[in-house]
């Protein structure tokens, strides 16, 4: 497989386009027992987390409010964060792409003379590509995190935000650590089984030695607190509290739409997050610094601030609420589309419904992939009632689609541009046109459900051409003798007829 | 100190001033509307603020620069917050049972002492555990290890992770816990040590002063810490969910934690 | 009191017998219908297949077509959804794009006059029991723009119930979204046919003689992959059910 992370320009026809990538998927029916597992594991445990608090909706309100407030003044907050880390002792960069991200945070590594760093869980990170630039510069990187783990050891992509290897069940990760485990380190044990206790043991191992070397960390953050420079890191398995505590330099990329105003806003957001991604009322560990401390933890700290499209999408009226996105993968979980697409059929560090409305902003709607992952719903809203920060993903799905089909104006890397439609819709849209005629002349409607109504006895019972699409898993509806409005007309007589 | 980083050959932009342009640039139809705002407002009372008038109150005339803007925006609260600040009401007993209650269901062990008993009940806790070895804090109150026959490890500036690494168990206080979540808050305060203390040993113990240090719910905790210090939030032990989204007690943080909850003993009355 | 039926377009071509048992039903009821002929589609394919433009004049016509009547009642939650919806939306940015506040004008007029068939009963007429009757097993399927979009709640299960000689079966994940979602059905044939086959299985596994929506573009979908997979299950709007009565609940089903 071949990982194109955002940052990197798409090479034309390296992916293919949602709909043959998702229906590859449809037919592994390992793939669609692991995700439907998986996936209707979490939805139940979700719902009784959120319906433990009385106050569900108003915390979500808020959580919406707080972030529409952020980034209706974002670059306020952006310069009011980066004077508190400063004065807190960290250093702050700004990357108005991927390549500057990996610049910097390259940059960064080599000039504290080490060759290896070890990584907590960063979605920013994943969509940088940051991994394969610090390899292309001699540094390796280290996941630490266990899906993570699963998926470098793997030599596989992400599919989940949150659990990344979710595509992979506990007798495929036990064969994944045997085999692979050796070449990056201390070995699996021997006689390891499928138990998900031994195999979180044999991370535990492997990954421990790592711990106590590294001398650079890199992570993500879940927010930043523009008021006092805190950064916070949400996590579970302790691996965040290891990079983010034992080594000499940590390095935090995050992207500009993480910032929060104020420290109180956390006690939204930290009641929001757990219970919507891992369905607790809080997450085992969640860890807070500002700046550096004397004496404990890293003695050097860096944030990168990362834009990467992110402004683009800050453009558009409709699209911004993408970026109230906390990255809690609520929507995965619930979406239908998700459970049997698969996250990699999303071709992005962001699947699911999110991605879907994600991807298309930070890079654009020019290649087939991304001009294909709007269509990737079929706008049911489940992703919409769980999000927990309302954001209205159908609205923004059919705002996409508007794009794609319509063209028109956009923000492209922060310049205005007026886009065409994309290629390969011109019959699409030959049809949606003639349908509006049709549906604006009902003299038009009637003649033609007429015409298919006494021809009905001919009409077969298999499509050919574009119609397969529904006929090869459907029967075709049987048409009746006369429309509704010929009954009317017939039985009702002429009064209230066109 | 702000990192100059130079942008791309020639254009003279640093990235910084970049980012914050297209931020703005792409912000300009929030601008023009609050513009429209504060002229209504301005126009006077009853004209109506217009669209933007939705989302938040329009700042006040004259103000200058789109920074002030945007400080006079935060000034006044920009979201509703008609949430609860506590999920129901609590006499301290019930408080502190309720901490318990989901300190467990995570996982922890929790253990119950008096003030005078518990040395006992930390030796008994540390023996059990087969500790030789304890990482001790500074500032941990003197008395708590008095009944500890395993060795102690201080903690100091020159002790490594690595070093912390051979040892069995930690001894910690806290600085609140959090009943509505299960949560014990480290701020590296006296008695919890630097971060690294209650990470690398697989066995913590935290002792927890009830009912003083228990909070109802998360937005009271917040209240009382300070983010200048760094922060550990912890709800169980260690824990995974990547595997099969079932949750799996114990990767990298201390796999087992003990809770004490220590109630202070009544003073001798008469 | 008089209604005007908007019965959407593929009521109209595909499935005429839903907007007769409206009329049927709403008559017994005491309302009188009209059905102004000059209706025909709400826009929906072409919004959501993101062709902003051509749905404009659609709901134009919407408005204009159903001007004058205090209450327009549509047998589809989705069509119903998309005037309540997405015609605001089309609205707002019409007046954004500097074209004036016809359409957003035209959408708040009709927004609230238009009612979905089970919230007209519910809500308007405050009946829940229609004196229908219809001895047969049912499982009911709460299509998504119907669930999450105009919530109607346990409206049509509150309808249902009250129906004579019906038996209600429940049907495992009825809040999962069938798979149909209009253009997606064929954009993206293979998860719709997928998440169709698993719904369908669902239907079939509940022993149901028929199963019941409040949309017949699901039912398309629905009915189309349960025939596929030979099942023995009728899809059947709800509508129908509610205007079947002692004298002819065989012809519903």
């Amino acid at each position: 497989m071949t990982r194109i992370p955002l940052g990197m320009p798409t090479p034309p026809g390296a992916a293919p386009a949602f709909p043959a990538a998702a229906a590859r998927s449809t037919q592994d029916a390992t793939l669609r027992e692991n995700l439907r597992h998986a996936t209707h594991t979490i939805r139940a445990k979700r719902a009784a987390a959120v319906a433990e608090l009385s106050d569900w909706a108003e915390l979500r309100a808020a959580g919406a409010a707080i972030k529409d407030h952020t980034l209706r003044h974002l670059d306020h907050y952006l310069e009011q964060a980066e004077a508190a880390v400063t004065a807190a002792g960290g250093q702050v960069h700004w990357a108005a792409d991927a390549a500057e991200a990996q610049a910097i945070v390259t940059r960064l590594v080599r000039d504290t003379g080490e060759r290896e760093v070890v990584k907590v869980k960063s979605m920013a990170t994943q969509e940088i590509g940051l991994n394969e630039a610090l390899a292309a510069a001699g540094i390796t990187a280290y996941e630490t995190d266990l899906a993570e783990l699963i998926v470098q050891l793997g030599n596989d992509l992400p599919s989940h935000i949150l659990v990344p290897a979710i595509h992979r069940n506990r007798a495929e990760i036990r064969d994944i650590f045997r085999e692979h485990m050796a070449r990056w380190g201390r070995p699996a044990p021997d006689g390891l089984t499928d138990e998900p206790a031994e195999l979180a043991e044999a991370a535990r191992l492997h990954l421990r030695e790592k711990f106590l070397s590294a001398k650079v960390a890199i992570s993500g953050a879940n927010f930043l607190v523009a008021e006092t420079g805190t950064l916070v890191v949400v996590e579970s398995e302790g691996n965040g509290r290891m990079c983010l505590t034992l080594p000499e330099t940590l390095i935090s990329v995050v992207g500009i739409e993480k910032v929060i105003p104020a420290w109180r806003d956390l006690e939204v957001f930290l009641q929001l997050l757990p219970r919507s991604s891992t369905a607790e009322r809080m997450n085992p560990y969640t860890s807070m610094w500002t700046g550096t401390s004397h004496g404990d933890g890293p003695a050097a700290f860096h944030l990168v601030l990362l834009d990467n499209g992110r402004t683009d999408a800050l453009a558009d009226q409709v699209g911004r609420q993408a970026l109230r996105c906390i990255r809690c993968s609520a929507c995965l979980n619930v979406c239908p589309v998700y459970e049997r697409a698969g996250g990699h059929a999303y071709g992005s560090a962001y699947p699911g419904p999110i991605g879907a409305i994600l991807t298309p902003q930070l890079r654009g709607t020019a290649s087939a992939l991304d001009a294909s992952l709007p269509y990737a719903s079929s706008l049911c809203g489940a992703c919409y009632e769980v999000c927990p920060v309302a954001i209205d993903i159908p609205e923004i799905l059919v705002r996409l689609r508007e794009r794609v089909v319509e063209g028109g104006a956009v923000t492209i890397r922060g310049t205005r541009a007026v886009i065409r439609p994309a290629k390969g819709h011109a019959a699409e849209r030959a049809a949606m046109r003639a349908a509006r005629w049709t549906f604006d002349h009902p003299r038009a409607l009637r003649a033609g459900q007429r015409l298919v109504s006494r021809t009905r006895r001919l009409h077969p019972r298999r499509l050919a051409g574009p119609g397969r699409a529904w006929s090869d898993t459907r029967e075709l509806p049987e048409v009746p003798p006369e429309s509704f409005r010929e009954w009317w007309q017939r039985t009702r007589g002429p009064q209230g007829t066109a | 100190m702000v990192a100059a980083d130079p942008g791309p050959a020639g254009d003279g932009m640093s990235s910084r001033g970049r980012v914050l342009g297209r931020v703005r640039r792409a912000l300009a139809d929030v601008r023009a509307a609050e513009a429209a705002a504060d002229t209504a407002m301005a126009a006077g009372p009853g004209t109506g603020a217009g669209p933007a008038a939705e989302a938040e109150a329009a700042p006040p005339a004259g103000h200058a620069g789109q920074g002030d803007a945007a400080q006079d925006y935060a000034k006044r609260d920009y979201a509703v917050r008609d949430y609860l600040r506590v999920h129901g009401s609590r006499t301290a007993p019930q408080r502190v049972a309720l901490l318990a209650e989901n300190l467990a269901d995570y996982r922890a062990h929790v253990h119950h002492a008096h003030e005078a008993g518990l040395p006992a009940v930390i030796a008994r806790l540390l023996t059990e555990r087969g500790a030789h070895r304890v990482a001790v804090p500074h500032g941990l109150p003197g008395d708590w290890l008095s009944a500890v026959t395993a060795e102690r490890v201080p903690d100091s500036a020159d002790l490594t992770a690595r070093e912390l690494d051979a040892v069995d168990s930690v001894v910690t206080g806290c600085a609140v816990a959090i009943a509505e979540t299960g949560t014990i808050v480290l701020d590296t305060g006296p008695g919890q040590g630097r971060r690294h203390l209650t990470l690398v040993p697989d066995h913590h113990l935290c002792v927890v002063r009830v009912p003083e240090q228990v909070v109802d719910a998360l937005p009271q905790a917040l209240e009382l810490l300070a983010p200048q210090h760094p922060l550990t939030w912890i709800s169980g032990p260690s824990a995974t969910s990547d595997i099969e989204l079932n949750r799996v007690e114990g990767v990298h943080g201390p796999r087992t934690l003990d809770v004490v909850l220590v109630t202070v003993d009544e003073p001798p009355t008469g | 009191m008089r209604v005007a039926l908007f019965v959407t377009c593929v009521n109209d071509t595909l499935y005429p017998r839903t907007g007769q048992a409206v009329v049927t039903l709403l008559e017994r009821l005491g309302v009188e219908v009209d059905f102004p002929a000059a209706q025909t589609c709400c826009g929906q394919p072409q919004y959501n297949t993101g062709y902003r433009r051509e749905t404009e004049p659609l709901a134009h016509r919407y408005a204009d077509t159903f001007r004058g009547y205090d209450h327009i009642v549509v047998p589809s939650g989705s069509c119903a959804a998309m005037v309540r919806d997405n015609y605001p939306r089309l609205g707002a940015r019409a007046a954004a794009e500097g074209r004036g506040r016809g359409l957003a004008d035209a959408a708040a007029s009709v927004v609230p006059r238009t009612y979905e068939l089970t919230e007209f009963l519910v809500d308007v007429l405050g009946v829940t029991d229609v004196g229908a009757y219809y001895p047969h097993t049912v499982t009911y399927h709460p299509t998504c723009h119907g669930l999450r979009l105009l919530r109607l709640g346990d409206r049509p299960l509150t309808l249902l119930r009250k129906v004579r000689g019906l038996r209600l079966l429940e049907l495992e994940g009825a809040e999962e979204c069938c798979g149909f979602g209009g253009t997606f059905a064929v954009k993206n044939a293979a998860v719709s046919a997928a998440m169709g086959t698993d719904k369908a299985r669902a239907i079939t596994a509940t022993g149901a003689d028929a199963v019941c929506t409040v949309d017949n573009s699901c039912q398309l979908h629905i009915g189309g992959t349960l025939a596929r997979q030979g099942s023995a299950v009728r899809p059947v709007h709800l509508a129908e059910i509610l205007a079947s009565t002692e004298g002819t609940e065989g012809k519903a089903l």
